[in-house]
């Protein structure tokens, strides 16, 4: 390390070639002290213990069958991908492969494969391990949701190995994007005896106490070295705790017992950032969205009366023109969020509908639109064309601050119009019973966390046949026009690679859900968390996870940890 | 005594058991039982949705998981937890250390606590004693449990001591009333006046009255402490058996829900029992 | 002890007094928000601040006063009576009856209620009024809070019946009923008036917790125990000290509630 940074000139020796005993020996004593205090400042950038905390237990540590927050990030520090999609430039970038090639058809990637890896039980990696993995996560019977975001056709995945560097994935039909997809994919060990406890990634499990800490440890065997050719990663060890209440986690953060936040309240941000500012980040508008929907299940117990209102476009549009998000991105998030007009945020720049504008808060032109429908304002109460009094309940879960908020706004804006709304929060099952399976709810407010950049990771919510097209999901042949224009556009951008055609029908989506508003988008949040002075290199982003997305270069310096 | 004993454990077994199947109906009859967050995840597909809703097929008929799990436990198996991935005899044996400290440890504190104030306010008969142990109280009893635990883990107190706080108030105006009562009565301000110390007559004359129904308030506060556990534990961070129990409530974690019932039905079974069994062997007989 | 039997009182009544006068004190109302003053300080308009979507706090521990100071007495009232009744009836009749109300009520204290409680949301209608949530609330914590006292009470009535002033009761030919309420009863006074008065903190505090399951107050109204949540996320209480002064009101009242009671729990 000295030796490459620093070279000694040491200046008595040069140009006093008299007395140059007592200079020269005070020049090496002084080089010496100071070679010294930069191996110290060296090894006190080595090492460490990041601490942090998981909202719940990982549902699992198999990285193929990954779908919650808390397994995603096992898998983050843990797992190697081919091919990572780089969380601040959202550039795909090589990993375990250096390159790759996908056919003009789309169906078929080659990977050239870095050599001389090994997994962290020093076995080594190659093209078979690859193999193992695609035919693994693509088994049906596995039903990884990594898998079924390959799944484009029916058929069988097959791989062949080229060589042992080198391996080309076949799939039945053609996948977009097919490339951006294996980030998701970490590779496993197809002959080591730990199985999953074998990884690529730069941390590896030491540790697991069921329901409260999970304990990570560097893997020695880790492939990437930074730029002066030193083996990443910088840190030691990180210790997860599983810790659901976001108070103790704060109250944590504050005393120093850890090291950062990855998605910070609007409120505790803005109380550390007052006292604190080098300690929050706020990287702008995220990805994520709030928003609300009716429900428009043709079989659903609900009264046909509110059904008829509930398919009404007019209606729902009229909600949303009434819905004043001005409001809920100043008073909820104190400024830290936008309006959504949406399923894209503004922060994904490529899929945007920039033409769209968005929807103004305007109660007058809510109520011309449900003159429209029939609906008319008696003594301060809204009433329908029959004359049933405007009232209907609105179901979200339970415990989530901002949305518990948003929603006492929303009751009141709508009560301005004479529209009475009753709130009912949930617990998270029942609710989740209620909108997928039962169908017995009227309105329901649910947020969309860690989207994805690419529309066709939503094609089971846009597709009226899916299970996730929330308002009227598994329908036989879509019930409207409008519907059956998105099927189709949907399938259009699924089926070609030409980006330009793509993001046209992409467009003309976001165009119908703007006018039909079956979603109303409410806010786009931003990105808040918060990190220690402590912890160096950190560059918290938009993308999960925020701020410990290049968790291998990450270290902590000691001197600078202190009460806050 | 023995024979007695041993109705008590066979009753204690019934009901046990009893308690194990009416959890377990509750847990299957509540609304959300198979639901799984995961449904809402767009990438999975529709033939993957309905496997993660088959995954709860074999507990559909409680009845029967009932009977299976029992069968397991003979053999020494209690099932496995779905939202920890781990059976549930090696969960509750790491974690019961904890409880124990927790709740044991906090519930001594709370009596500790009460038994000071109400027997100070007995003894020195002063209304400031009183007013104090009124307000002391009602305080505690005021603040939720969430931010007691809260309190405790800003200013860095050990768990027991929010477990003790949350219980003594209850333990504190039960034995308060019940040794107010007792002196109220005329036979103590007749042996006042004829010059009996103060702890005499409370050994005599007191505690034999009241003895009985103190003996059970200290079954039914073992009840009291371990619910008071669980939010502590939870919010604390102690990997303890409360710690469990909230996350099992959360993820609708069948096998774990049952196990710890029949743990706390135990508990609480043995402990009100071995309060009435001790209350019938101190009560002086009739003649 | 008179004096401060006299001071109670008067805080009892004032705050009775105040609650039912809100409509005057605080003509803001509850559910108003002043949407540009969202968290903000006490100020001579608002005397108490505003909560975090502009509602005036003042006003709102005076309507939540009026529901929550009426509700939960009564939900404690019912939950004292049941446990009479369990505890009290059982331990009075011995025998079969007691191991019965025994088991029964050591089950009771062992199940997990947080699913039965699930179970009644999903029964109920999305839209009943608010009132109608909150009288079936503090229902259900009356009919949920009474087990551990019938399991003392049990002991306490066990112990009177075979006592001497019962047997001679029984001897100058009193049974039954009113055997049950002129002698019993009155002696199980101290447990039952202990159970009656730490019922109403518990479930002024627990109807906050059943709000997590969508059984509890429905917005907009207010109850006491969502002003004590708010006292969650207060990490210093440096920071904004006037939202201590709900929990301070509620101790208040139930000290008063506590001096008021302690003269009748000590007669027979």
């Amino acid at each position: 390390m000295i030796g490459r940074r620093i070279s000694f000139q040491n200046p008595s020796s040069r140009f006093q070639p008299t007395g140059v005993s007592s200079r020269a020996l005070r020049g090496v004593s002084f080089s010496l002290a100071f070679a010294f205090l930069l191996t110290l400042s060296a090894l006190a950038q080595n090492g460490g213990e990041l601490r942090f905390c998981l909202r719940t237990e990982p549902k699992t540590f198999d990285p193929l069958l990954v779908d919650d927050d808390s397994s995603l990030s096992i898998r983050y520090l843990t797992g190697g991908v081919l091919a990572r999609v780089n969380r601040h430039t959202q550039e795909l970038e090589p990993e375990l492969a250096e390159s790759w090639k996908v056919s003009a058809d789309g169906k078929e990637i080659t990977f050239k494969l870095r050599r001389g890896v090994q997994f962290s039980d020093g076995t080594p990696f190659g093209a078979d391990d690859v193999a193992f993995t695609m035919q693994r996560v693509m088994d049906p019977s596995l039903h990884s949701s990594t898998g079924d975001a390959f799944r484009s056709g029916n058929g069988a995945v097959t791989t062949k190995v080229i060589a042992a560097d080198q391996i080309s994935i076949t799939f039945p039909a053609a996948v977009v994007e097919v490339d951006r997809l294996f980030d998701q994919v970490a590779i496993m060990s197809s002959h080591s005896s730990k199985k999953e406890g074998a990884v690529l990634g730069p941390f590896m499990v030491a540790e697991h106490k069921a329901g409260s800490s999970i304990r990570l440890e560097r893997n020695a065997y880790y492939w990437k070295k930074d730029a002066q050719g030193r083996r990443l990663p910088y840190l030691d060890a990180i210790n997860i705790d599983i810790q659901p209440n976001r108070d103790v986690e704060m109250l944590r953060f504050k005393r120093g017992e850890l090291d950062l936040i990855n998605a910070l309240d609007t409120d505790y941000f803005d109380r550390l950032g007052s006292t604190s500012p080098q300690l929050v980040h706020d990287a702008g508008p995220s990805l994520d969205s709030d928003f609300m929907w009716f429900n428009q299940v043709a079989t659903a117990p609900i009264p046909e009366y509110k059904r008829s209102w509930f398919r009404s476009a007019n209606f729902r549009r009229a909600v949303s023109e009434v819905i004043n998000r001005e409001d809920i991105s100043r008073i909820v998030y104190n400024g830290h969020a936008q309006p959504a007009l949406g399923p894209v945020s503004p922060a994904n720049k490529f899929w945007f509908n920039s033409s769209l504008k968005a929807v103004a808060h305007n109660p007058q032109a809510a109520l011309e639109l449900l003159k429209a429908d029939g609906f008319h304002l008696q003594n301060g109460t809204l009433l329908d064309k029959s004359g049933n009094p405007v009232e209907f309940s609105i179901v979200t879960n339970a415990g989530n601050k901002p949305r518990e908020r948003m929603s006492v706004l929303i009751q009141e804006d709508l009560s301005k119009v004479g529209i009475k709304v009753n709130l009912v929060p949930l617990d998270f099952p029942s609710l989740i019973e209620r909108i997928s399976q039962k169908f017995n709810y009227e309105c329901a407010m649910l947020g969309f966390r860690n989207v994805g950049l690419d529309p066709s990771e939503q094609m089971n919510i846009w597709l009226s046949s899916a299970e996730n097209h929330a308002w009227n999901p598994q329908q036989k042949a879509p019930e409207t026009a409008w519907e059956a224009e998105i099927d189709k556009l949907m399938r259009a951008q699924a089926s070609t690679s030409n980006l330009k055609k793509r993001k046209e029908a992409f467009d003309r989506v976001q165009q119908i859900v703007y006018e039909q508003a079956p979603f109303i988008y409410l806010v786009n949040q931003n990105a808040l968390s918060a990190v220690s002075t402590s912890v160096a290199g950190a560059n918290p982003g938009i993308l999960y996870p925020q701020t410990f997305w290049n968790a291998e270069r990450l270290t902590l310096n000691k001197a600078t940890s202190a009460r806050r | 005594m023995l024979r007695r004993i041993a109705r008590h454990l066979a009753s204690i077994a019934a009901l046990v058991l009893l308690g194990g199947l009416l959890s377990a109906t509750f847990v299957r009859m509540a609304p959300g039982f198979d639901s799984d967050e995961r449904e809402l995840d767009p990438t999975l597909s529709a033939e993957s949705i309905r496997a993660l809703r088959a995954e709860h097929a074999g507990e559909q008929n409680i009845l029967r998981f009932y009977v299976g799990y029992l069968r397991g436990v003979l053999q020494g198996d209690l099932g496995k937890s779905h939202a920890l991935g781990q059976p549930v005899g090696t969960l509750l044996r790491e974690r019961w250390p904890v409880t124990l400290r927790v709740a044991g440890v906090g519930l001594l504190l709370g009596w500790l606590l009460a038994s000071i104030l109400a027997f100070s306010a007995s003894l020195w008969q002063r209304p400031l004693y009183e007013i104090f142990g009124a307000t002391l109280s009602g305080a505690f009893l005021c603040i939720p449990a969430a931010v007691l635990a809260l309190l405790s883990v800003i200013l860095n107190t050990p768990g027991y001591l929010a477990v003790a706080l949350i219980v003594f108030p209850k333990i504190y105006r039960y034995s308060r009333n019940l040794l107010a009562k007792s002196y109220a009565m005329p036979h103590i301000t007749a042996a006042r006046a004829r010059g009996l110390g103060e702890l005499r007559i409370l050994g005599w004359h007191v505690l034999p009255v009241v003895g009985p129904q103190l003996i059970a308030l200290v079954g039914v506060t073992i009840s009291l402490a371990l619910g008071a556990a669980v939010p502590v534990e939870s919010l604390c961070g102690l990997p303890g058996i409360g710690q469990l129990a909230w996350q099992a409530a959360l993820a609708r974690d069948l096998p774990l829900l049952v196990n710890l019932t029949l743990l706390v039905t135990l508990v609480t079974l043995f402990a009100n029992s071995s309060a009435d069994v001790m209350i019938h062997v101190l009560k002086p007989s009739h003649a | 002890m008179k004096t401060a039997r006299v001071l109670s009182c008067v805080i009892v009544v004032a705050v009775c007094a105040m609650s039912l006068g809100a409509h005057w004190l605080a003509p803001a109302g509850y559910a108003r928000q002043f949407r540009e003053l969202p968290d903000a300080p006490p100020s001579r308009a608002h005397l108490l601040g505003t909560d975090e979507v502009g509602r005036d706090r003042f006003a709102r521990v005076l309507y939540g006063t009026r529901i929550s100071l009426l509700l939960a007495p009564a939900a404690a009232l019912v939950s004292t009576a049941l446990a009479a009744l369990v505890g009290g009836l059982a331990g009075y009749l011995g025998g079969f009856w007691l191991k019965l109300a025994r088991a029964f009520t050591d089950l009771f204290l062992s199940l997990p209620w947080l699913f039965l409680l699930i179970t009644v949301r999903a029964l109920l209608p999305l839209n009943v009024s608010p009132m109608v949530s909150v009288l079936i609330t503090f229902l259900i914590l009356g009919l949920l809070g009474w087990a551990a006292s019938a399991r003392v009470l049990s002991t306490s009535a066990d112990g009177l019946r075979n006592s001497d002033f019962v047997l001679q009761a029984r001897a100058s030919g009193l049974h039954g009923p009113r055997l049950f309420l002129i002698h019993v009863l009155p002696n199980l006074k101290p447990v039952l008036y202990a159970q009656f008065w730490f019922s109403i903190p518990v479930f002024i505090l627990s109807e906050a917790n059943l709000g997590v399951l969508g059984l509890g107050v429905a917005e907009p109204l207010p109850s006491w125990g969502s002003l004590l949540r708010e006292l969650e996320g207060l990490i210093s209480f440096r920071e904004q000290p006037w939202r201590l002064v709900p929990l301070l009101l509620l101790i208040v009242v139930m000290t008063s509630f506590q001096v008021l009671l302690s003269h009748e729990e000590v007669t027979a």
